[in-house]
């Protein structure tokens, strides 16, 4: 079959139960809770891949094992796993993470965004790219690139 | 020094708000540095304005004296004075650079630099006036003439870099000009003779002990002997050249590593600048700034720096740009994208 797509028949994996959060047995709501793994993954498993109908999470882009999160530093970096090797996606998603983490936890927070080593075949110049801030501004200020970004990060209801 | 042997204090002496985005470059109006003329300098943002920022002589306190907007149409990255202090040049991610002159008191864009791809950059003034250079993200470093009645003449399209050119420089006395790049390299472009063309004469890479990742900025010491570049590989890089010979006109004194300021930094650093005084100070992702001097213990193994002072949390986030005061007052300003502008005294306490 012949396809425009990058990756035409991605393997679609389960979602994961959703968990509530640990909720202390005297709560207490002048304790702030600190930012965890699973927070972080609660705000980016439903970005829509931007090639296919399903989210990060069900295509396994993202797992909560790739976050790592110190919420005392103030220090997130999410780790994720392109489909296929050549993904030219690779920065859109990237870029989507970056934007939806950016809205979504205080501006204290530092972020690095990178692919999973061996995971791509320009790791590097993604790497590079997607940690530029000053490329990072520019592309979010290109029209046709943000509506792509803010399609991705459109709420879902799977 | 005598910094060394005193317990020093950065003191914030003034936040000033009103950016509506991260703020990413500043620049202080040469023109304003002696006693009885009242400071000044401009700062340029992502809320895609100018603001023009001065010092009252009497109360002391900064207000902002004019926004230049609506002329830019995306984020101002970089904005520099001419040396006489009466003309400023914005460059802006919109692909242009604006010339704008101060007119009793307004500020009336007079010129539009069109020619860049797409976004540019920085822009840079040389010691004379006479050029103007801009780069960008085509990769591209451009020489523009200044012409009469605000005219601006491009001279050369400098290609080499490979990659976007964060950042232009001249040197702070001769026509040599230096460009900073996401390809990991600084650029050193020169004419051998006053009407020829320009050429990249050196290029300070990863072979020549250069940086391993994107050079964001770099800035002379007051003799113009010294080079600092800071870089996203955390390091700050010191460079020296025989800048006598250069200036004797024996042809082209090549820029060689002197010493690498590492462990300092923990996440890119975005701005360095260097006083007339001799204190290097950076700016980075990490929200602090760091204050760097000339060690005197290292004269053994050639010149070495050590950290004077670091101050954490001088922003709420990433600092994007250092600049000394060139007045007399060790006065420096820093601004963040947390959008303000903070200004700082470097005190020594009793």
């Amino acid at each position: 079959m012949v396809s425009g797509l990058i990756n035409a028949n991605p393997v679609v994996y389960e979602k994961k139960e959703r968990r509530l959060r640990n909720v202390a047995t005297l709560p207490d709501e002048y304790v702030v809770e600190p930012i965890d793994q699973q927070e972080i993954f609660d705000h980016i498993r439903d970005i829509k891949d931007p090639e296919h109908p399903y989210s990060l999470e069900e295509l396994k882009v993202i797992t909560e094992d790739a976050i790592e999160v110190d919420d005392e530093r103030s220090y997130v970096r999410v780790t994720f796993t392109p489909t296929v090797e050549h993904c030219s996606m690779a920065t859109v998603i990237g870029l989507c993470l970056r934007v939806k983490l950016m809205r979504s936890l205080p501006s204290r927070y530092k972020m690095d965004i990178r692919v999973a080593p061996g995971t791509h075949a320009t790791e590097a110049a993604v790497n590079k790219q997607l940690n530029d801030k000053e490329r990072v501004a520019a592309a979010l200020e290109n029209p046709n690139l943000l509506d792509m970004v803010d399609e991705c990060l459109a709420p879902s209801y799977g | 020094m005598e910094l060394l042997d005193g317990n020093l204090e950065l003191k914030e002496v003034h936040k000033l708000q009103g950016h509506t985005d991260r703020v990413w470059s500043l620049a202080w109006n040469p023109a304003t540095t002696a006693a009885d003329v009242p400071a000044v300098f401009a700062s340029c943002s992502g809320d895609k304005t100018v603001r023009i920022w001065e010092q009252s002589p009497s109360t002391r306190s900064w207000d902002c004296k004019a926004v230049l907007e609506e002329t830019h149409t995306r984020t101002v990255r970089s904005c520099a004075w001419s040396p006489s202090g009466k003309l400023l040049a914005t460059a802006s991610f919109d692909a242009t650079t604006a010339i704008w002159e101060n007119v009793g008191g307004d500020f009336e864009c007079v010129s539009t630099l069109e020619g860049h791809e797409n976004e540019v950059k920085s822009v840079c003034w040389n010691a004379s006036g006479s050029l103007l250079a801009t780069c960008g993200r085509d990769k591209t470093v451009w020489i523009w003439e200044v012409m009469p009645g605000n005219e601006f003449e491009c001279l050369q399209v400098l290609q080499g870099h490979t990659q976007d050119v964060k950042m232009v420089q001249w040197h702070p006395t001769m026509d040599i000009l230096f460009s900073c790049s996401y390809d990991n390299t600084v650029k050193v472009w020169w004419s051998e003779d006053a009407d020829g063309d320009w050429s990249c004469v050196q290029t300070l890479g990863e072979s020549s002990n250069g940086h391993s990742s994107t050079v964001w900025s770099l800035s002379f010491n007051a003799k113009g002997d010294k080079l600092v570049t800071c870089s996203d590989d955390l390091t700050l890089k010191i460079w020296e050249a025989d800048i006598i010979r250069m200036q004797s006109g024996d042809g082209y004194a090549s820029w060689n590593h002197l010493c690498t300021l590492s462990g300092y930094h923990d996440r890119t650093v975005f701005s360095v600048h260097w006083s007339r005084d001799g204190i290097i100070a950076s700016g980075a992702a990490d929200d602090a700034v760091r204050l760097f001097v000339e060690s005197k213990d290292g004269l053994m193994n050639g010149p070495s720096y050590q950290l004077l002072f670091k101050k954490e949390k001088a922003h709420d986030m990433d600092i994007n740009s250092v600049q000394w005061c060139p007045g007399e007052k060790r006065l420096l300003a820093s601004a963040s994208d947390d959008a303000t502008i903070k200004l700082w005294e470097l005190a020594t306490l009793p």
